[in-house]
């Protein structure tokens, strides 16, 4: 009895493990929390030098985050197309002379830009519009998107990088950053978090 | 026999992968606004004009209020008339306002950028307000509805545009036509691209 039916009890089970992968692909969507490890993306260096030296990736074609030369790292998720992000920017900039003039931060504390959807061209288009000055990296193909859980933009992530270890996340939030300085206290405190890991 | 369809049923359901949703982002100005249509069919319609063809003549009201004709551009500044399907949508909240923010780049082509959809006058008002504000003339081909867009052959079945971006000549004649797959923003590189070819 049992055998006779063991091939179509096979074909359910694969049918139901089918249902769970596809519910799980969406579940898995979801952006990287506070807490969790942030996927091990690579990514193509910046184009300009200055900004390989800023990030400390040497003239590698192509980094990975744990590579990049800091404690703290900000990354913010945008596209050109996105108007919430480009009223963002200003504040963005200021945030990131905020750090680059603290001796005491602008070792420790790096920010990169993702550029998802965008291509080289319209990146560039970005970072010359706002006078950007920290790295901007295109994501033309939404590869880093898909990792990241298709987050709508702008959207910050604040990751520990110590111990070249996968990146752990500090802070994970869609839309702006925010009061420049309780944003600040959100480093500090990731500084403070990643020197006892 | 009546065993095997349903076994073959679930065998295609296993060795089948979910469909993937189509990458795009959406600004989080929207919120939660934005109302999407899913994945369409890329193109359907049928061009009713060609590149070295002298572009149809319009005129339509706009959102400032004042009546805009492709007229009135003759021998001043090249134009730009980019087709989007529908305000409120994914991808097409997600183009104009990347035009937004090169009024520059036309400026240094001598070209205006008329956007236009067949959504009515305080649709696109309300849509563009959430944008900011946009510098270009926003057009409605509400009514007669499509008349424009099917003058030009890219009225859809189901009453909206293509995405679509013509390049006129200060002289009206089309240099440069893009009908793009409805579900994907065009990559602007390849529209400046254009814009530079009509200074040669």
């Amino acid at each position: 009895m049992l055998n006779a039916h063991k091939p179509t009890a096979i074909l359910c089970l694969m049918l139901l493990s089918s249902l769970l992968c596809q519910s799980n692909a969406v579940v898995a969507g979801g952006p990287p929390k506070a807490g969790e490890s942030f996927p091990s993306i690579g990514l193509p260096a910046p184009g300009n030098v200055s900004h390989g030296a800023y990030l400390g990736i040497g003239d590698r074609g192509t980094f990975n985050l744990e590579q990049i030369d800091a404690q703290v790292l900000v990354i913010e998720i945008f596209s050109m197309y996105c108007p919430y992000c480009q009223r963002e920017a200003p504040l963005v900039n200021r945030l990131f002379e905020t750090v680059e003039s603290n001796p005491r931060l602008n070792i420790k504390v790096k920010l990169l830009g993702i550029g998802v959807g965008n291509s080289p061209f319209e990146v560039d288009i970005f970072r010359k519009k706002y006078r950007i000055r920290f790295p901007l990296i295109p994501d033309p193909d939404y590869k880093v998107h898909k990792m990241i859980g298709e987050v709508r933009t702008p959207y910050f992530f604040v990751l520990c990088l110590v111990g070249g270890n996968p990146p752990k996340v500090i802070y994970s939030k869609l839309g702006g950053i925010g009061d420049i300085d309780k944003f600040m206290n959100i480093i500090s405190s990731a500084l403070s978090t990643c020197a006892k890991e | 026999m009546k065993r095997t369809i349903p076994l073959l049923v679930a065998l295609v359901a296993f060795l089948i992968p979910p469909p993937l949703a189509l990458a795009r982002t959406v600004s989080s100005a929207f919120e939660h606004g934005i109302y999407d249509p899913g994945t369409l069919k890329p193109v359907d319609s049928t061009l009713k004009v060609r590149v070295g063809q002298r572009a149809p003549d319009f005129t339509l009201p706009s959102i400032s209020g004042e009546p805009v004709s492709l007229a009135d551009y003759r021998g001043k500044k090249n134009v730009v008339i980019s087709f989007v399907p529908a305000a409120w949508t994914p991808v097409c909240s997600d183009q104009w306002p990347g035009y937004n923010i090169i009024e520059d780049l036309f400026e240094h082509h001598e070209t205006i950028l008329l956007g236009v959809t067949v959504d009515n006058v305080p649709t696109l008002y309300a849509w563009t307000m959430q944008m900011g504000g946009v510098w270009f003339p926003v057009l409605s081909d509400f009514w007669p509805h499509g008349k424009v867009a099917d003058s030009f052959g890219v009225l859809r079945s189901d009453g909206m545009s293509e995405r679509a971006l013509f390049v006129i000549d200060k002289q009206g004649i089309i240099r440069y036509i893009d009908v793009h797959d409805i579900n994907k923003r065009p990559k602007l590189e390849t529209l400046i691209e254009q814009l530079k070819r009509l200074r040669q």
